[in-house]
This record gives structure tokens, sequence and C-alpha cells, in this order.
């Protein structure tokens, strides 16, 4: 038997495949195809302090391996999520979820963390810094350590669950801004989000997408993904949640050598929705087949 | 699911019509789709269903770009990867008394199962259907063969009438429709016709099961999701400026 559980700062988890805020709901959808109870946790839709309604159609472009979206960050807002699918979720999902939390102000982000931060439903906080700015003239948190060092440090202040730092992939300096997370007492990071990107209808000879450019995830930036993870593991020591284009057992193996403690997989859901399922059931045949008896031991293995 | 091909070959220009197996069951609501994958295409790809037949399903597919030229090469008995039936269809117990089938071009296909389904309940719907040209009308023996015989517009004159479907079918009387077509039309049936009104829309998806909210519009009922909560909407949930 081989061994699946993983901690993320003191909470275990059955194992270590994660779908992705954003692809995945609140669980209800994919519950309809198979028994998420096998999944360790989830991430769910990134939530702001305020319901927004998101970016006009189109939202969504394939590209090669992969695609774009620009569904800008549609959700109900903190406390409906609160007072209802998180209610509701425990009729579809009995363990505990990762609550991702986007803000356009580091106020925002501190008032939705506290209504989270109390929710028993509710395992760790992961905090999306890949939001523009709305006080910093649009510039993304997550695009310097200054900023997203005083997220941090504000979104901890208040929460007593693991707090765990989403980076953008949006920057030239993943070791500083994982540093920065750090030293404000971030207590693990998640990353990468999508990377912008853009594509355009030969015919109208315009953007595809209506809000012109859009996040770039699948297995197109899974090499950029290791590469980033590997930095960011190299950088500090706090547990990684490794995500960006993770599509296989093989590829969860992969994330972890470059320094994941857990993988999440995003577009693959929407591709597939048994993909998590799947990667779950080929995830101990791989481990065998590679003398790993405990899944835990892969984590920073192929950082020297 | 894993299907596997029956059928698959041109009816019309750029035009293909696949019949694949369908796993047993109720045959459900007319105007849901499947969402297939294809070969070297990393979405899939959401097709209204045309026909459920006893244990088949029929799809029919205009080749707009690389992934539906991609369906073409499938052939006869290789297997297909297809979420469905996805999505919100047409209810045939809304028909009123007469209902009118309204379709343009590739929007077409839904409307022949809808036309089964309402004729299963014993209600006769006429149908009136617009084309650019002659070369690009489809499914109208499948109509006939139903006994239904549909009013024709194309925009060349070429068959029927001259000009816009929804401008032809202001000769006929009904006391509802169902539409499915390119949004400029759906949108001047909304202009043309005060009738209940039921319209099957299109967006980009990703997932097609309600997850990604890559496909929502804002409608008078808060954000919907057009594969989940869609494709069929009803005239008072758009919020369309007409
Ligand atoms: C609910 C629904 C039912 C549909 N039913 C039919 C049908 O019965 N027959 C038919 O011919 N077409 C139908 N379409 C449109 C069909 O999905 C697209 O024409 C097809 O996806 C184009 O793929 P492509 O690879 O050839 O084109 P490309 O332009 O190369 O596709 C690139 C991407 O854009 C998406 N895309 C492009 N055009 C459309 C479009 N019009 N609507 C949605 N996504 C699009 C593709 O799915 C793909 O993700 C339907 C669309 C929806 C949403
Ligand atoms: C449709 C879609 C919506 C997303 N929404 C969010 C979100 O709300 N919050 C967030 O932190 N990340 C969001 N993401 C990013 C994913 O969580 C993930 O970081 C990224 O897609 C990379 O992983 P992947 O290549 O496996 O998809 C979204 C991604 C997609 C494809
Ligand atoms: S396509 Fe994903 S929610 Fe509709």
């Amino acid at each position: 038997m081989v061994d699946l559980t993983v901690s993320l700062s003191g909470w275990e988890i059955a194992n270590p495949v994660i779908p992705a805020s954003g692809t995945f709901g609140y669980g209800k959808e994919f519950s309809e195809y198979y028994d998420i109870n096998c999944l360790g946790t989830f991430s769910f839709k990134g939530t702001t302090l305020e319901p927004r309604l998101g970016n006009p159609q189109p939202r969504i472009a394939e590209t090669p391996c992969g695609m774009l979206n620009s569904v800008g960050l549609e959700n109900p807002g903190a406390r409906h999520v609160v007072e209802h699918e998180l209610k509701e979720m425990g009729r579809w999902f009995r363990g505990r979820v990762i609550a991702n939390i986007s803000g356009f102000s580091v106020d925002d982000y501190v008032r939705a963390a506290e209504l989270f931060d109390r929710e028993d439903k509710v395992g760790l906080l992961e905090i999306n810094i890949s939001c523009p700015n709305v006080h910093g003239g649009g510039l993304a948190f997550g695009g310097n350590p200054k900023t997203a060092a005083e997220v941090t440090r504000e979104v901890k202040a208040v929460a007593k669950k693991p707090v765990y730092m989403k980076l953008s992939p949006n920057t030239g300096d993943i070791p500083g801004i994982a540093r920065a997370c750090r030293d404000a007492g971030a207590d693990g990071l998640s990353l990468i989000n999508t990377i912008p990107g853009m594509r355009f209808d030969l015919r109208t000879r315009k953007p595809i997408l209506a809000n012109e450019t859009g996040g770039l995830s699948g297995p197109a930036v899974f090499p950029v993904a290791l590469r980033m993870v590997y930095e960011a593991a190299r950088a500090t020591e706090l547990p990684i949640i490794g995500m960006g284009g993770v599509s296989s057992a093989r590829d969860v193996v992969e994330m972890m050598l470059a320094g994941a403690t857990a993988v999440e997989i995003g577009a693959a859901n929407l591709v597939d929705p048994f993909a998590c399922r799947k990667i779950l059931s080929d995830l101990p045949i791989v481990l065998q087949e590679l003398g790993v008896t405990r899944i835990r031991d892969l984590t920073r293995g192929g950082i020297s | 699911m894993i299907l596997t091909i029956l059928e698959n070959g041109p009816i019309a220009k750029d035009v293909w019509r696949m019949r694949l197996t369908r796993p047993a069951g109720e045959k459900g609501l007319p105007g849901r789709f499947l969402h297939i994958r294809v070969p070297g295409k990393y979405l899939r790809r959401p097709i209204s269903i045309a026909w459920t037949g006893e244990d088949s399903w029929d799809i029919v597919y205009k080749t707009v770009g690389e992934g539906t030229r991609r369906m073409t090469a499938l052939p006869k008995g290789a297997r297909v990867d297809a979420l469905g039936p996805l999505g919100n269809g047409f209810d045939p117990a809304k028909a009123g008394g007469a209902p009118l089938l309204l379709g343009g071009g590739v929007g077409v296909p839904p409307l022949l199962d809808l036309c089964r389904a309402l004729l299963e309940k014993g209600v006769r719907p006429q149908a009136a259907f617009g084309f650019n040209t002659a070369a690009d009308a489809i499914l109208l023996a499948d109509f006939r063969a139903l006994g239904i015989e549909p009013l024709i517009a194309t925009m060349d004159g070429s068959l029927g009438i001259r000009g816009f479907v929804t401008d032809a079918a202001k000769a006929l009387s009904f006391d509802s429709f169902f539409a499915c077509g390119p949004e400029p039309m759906l949108r001047s049936a909304l202009r043309s016709f005060p009738q209940t009104g039921y319209l099957s829309l299109e967006t980009r998806m990703a997932c097609g099961i309600g997850a990604c909210l890559g496909c929502t519009i804002e409608t008078n009922e808060g954000p919907k999701r057009v594969c989940k909560d869609g494709p069929v909407f009803a005239r008072e949930e758009l919020r369309w400026s007409i």
C-alpha cells in the first residue's frame, strides 16, 4: 500500500490531488459525476467581499494545449458563500475546503478572510494576489514584494487558519515575492495562477475575448509552473501547493519533485470532469512503479 | 461516456451529420447538447442533439474551424468521448396551442428533435427556417418525413422567399415560438413577435457542466450559465436591448 497522505501546515489531507479554484465551482457539479469525497479537499471559486458579475462574453478561447479564460472573478460575494454555498456543501463533500479569496484592496482581503476564517468547513485560506490593486494604480498585489507582503501581514493579523499566498506568475521575481510573503508571516505558498495571453479572430480581426486578454492555463503552462514552483521552493522552506497544467499522475509526481507538498488541478477538470478521480486512481500505480511508498517523500525530491 | 460512430457524412455545403450510439435511458428534453472531445483539440466542442433515436443520437455540424473539420475525419466505428446530454432543453409542455419552430442555418438541427417530441405529445408545429442560399438548406426531408412542410427563406432567394426568415414568418399565425440560430436572428425574433418564446443561445464553453462560469450571461434573473441553466432561455429571462 502506498501512503498518499500529506500535511499542509498541520492539516492532514488524504491525498495531494486538489481541484484548483475556479475550475471546480463549489464542488456540486462534479458530485453529479462522481463521489468527490475521494478528494483530500478542493479550492472553491475565487470569492471577493462583494458579489461580482465578471466580464462580458466571450470569456473562453482555446489555445494550443490549453485555454484562456477571462471569467473576471464572477462570484456571489463572501457573505453569500458563507451563508449558502458553504452551508449546503456538506451534502456533497464531507471534508474541509480551501477558501480562495480575491480582493481589490487590502481591506477587501482582510474582511473576506475574517468571514471565512470563522467557518469550520474551511481548512485553509488561499489568498489570490493576482488581482489588481485599485489603490495602487491597478498593479497586481502579487506583482511586487512590498504589496504581496502587505496583504500577507494584514490577512495573517486576523486569521487563525493557515494562510497560503497564491502567487501570480506575472513577475520576474518569484523568489523575492516568496521570501516577502514568508517574512510577512505566510504559512505557505500556492502557485501558479494563470499567465496573461490573448488570441485573435481572423475574420473580425479583433481579440476573441471581450476582455481582450485572459489567463492561460492547461498543459501549455506546465514547464513554466514547474520552474516557478522550483524557484519558490529554493527561496523558502514554506510548504507549496503547486499547480499549472497538471493533467496526470506523473505530472503530480513531477510537481512534487519541483517542491510541491500538494498539487492543484485546474483546466484538466474542465476538459474531463473525471480528471481528478482518474489522476487519483493512477497515482498509486505510478508510485509503485517508481518504488515510492510515501508520497510526501517526493516533496522537494528534485531539488539538489 | 464513450460513444461509437454509426455514420458520419456530408449533407450540405460544409455541413455534416454524425450518428452516434445512445446509451439506454429516457429520451429526455430536446435542445440539449453533447460536449464532444475532438482528437488533437484541448477543449470539447458543444453540438446540439438533432435527433434522439431508440438507440442513437444524430448531430448535425458545420465545419467552421479546425475542431469541426477534424470531426469529419472520424470514421464509422470510431469511438468518441462525449458528455451529455447537457443543459436545459426545449420543454414541449410549454408549447401552447400552435407553436412555431424558428431556425436559422445550423440552428435548425435541435428543432428537428423538438418537432419529434412535440408530435409525440400530439402537438403539430409549424416551421420557418432561414438559410443563406439553397446550398445551405438542411434537414428539410427529415421535417417532411414527420409531415411538416417548413416555410423557407434564403438571403439570395435561391430557395423559398427572399430575405430574413423572421420577416417571412410574419405571414404565419402561432401562439409560441421555439428559436435557434444566429444571435441577430434571435434578436429579430424578439422584436418581431410578441408571443411566448424560448430561445437557444450559444457561447464559447469550457467545462459545459456549470463549473467554470466561462459561459455566464446576465439575465433578468441574475447571472446564468448557458451550459447548465441554458442553452434554452425564456424570452423574459433575456436582458437584450433589442
Ligand atoms: C449549446 C451549443 C450547441 C451548439 N450546437 C451546434 C450544432 O448543432 N451544430 C453546429 O454546427 N454548431 C453548433 N454549435 C456551435 C459549435 O459548438 C461551434 O461551431 C464549434 O465549437 C466550432 O469549433 P471549431 O473547432 O470548428 O471552431 P474554432 O473556431 O476553431 O474553435 C475554437 C474554439 O471556439 C469555440 N467556438 C467557436 N465557435 C463557436 C460557437 N459558435 N459557439 C460555441 N463555441 C464556439 C470552439 O468550441 C473552440 O473552443 C453549438 C454551440 C453551443 C454553445
Ligand atoms: C476558468 C478558470 C477560472 C479560474 N478562477 C480562479 C479564481 O477564481 N481564483 C484563483 O485563484 N485562480 C483561478 N484560476 C486559476 C487556477 O486556479 C490555476 O491557478 C490555473 O488555472 C493553473 O492551473 P491549471 O493549468 O491546472 O489550470 C482559474 C482558472 C480557470 C481555468
Ligand atoms: S462552460 Fe463552464 S460553466 Fe458553462
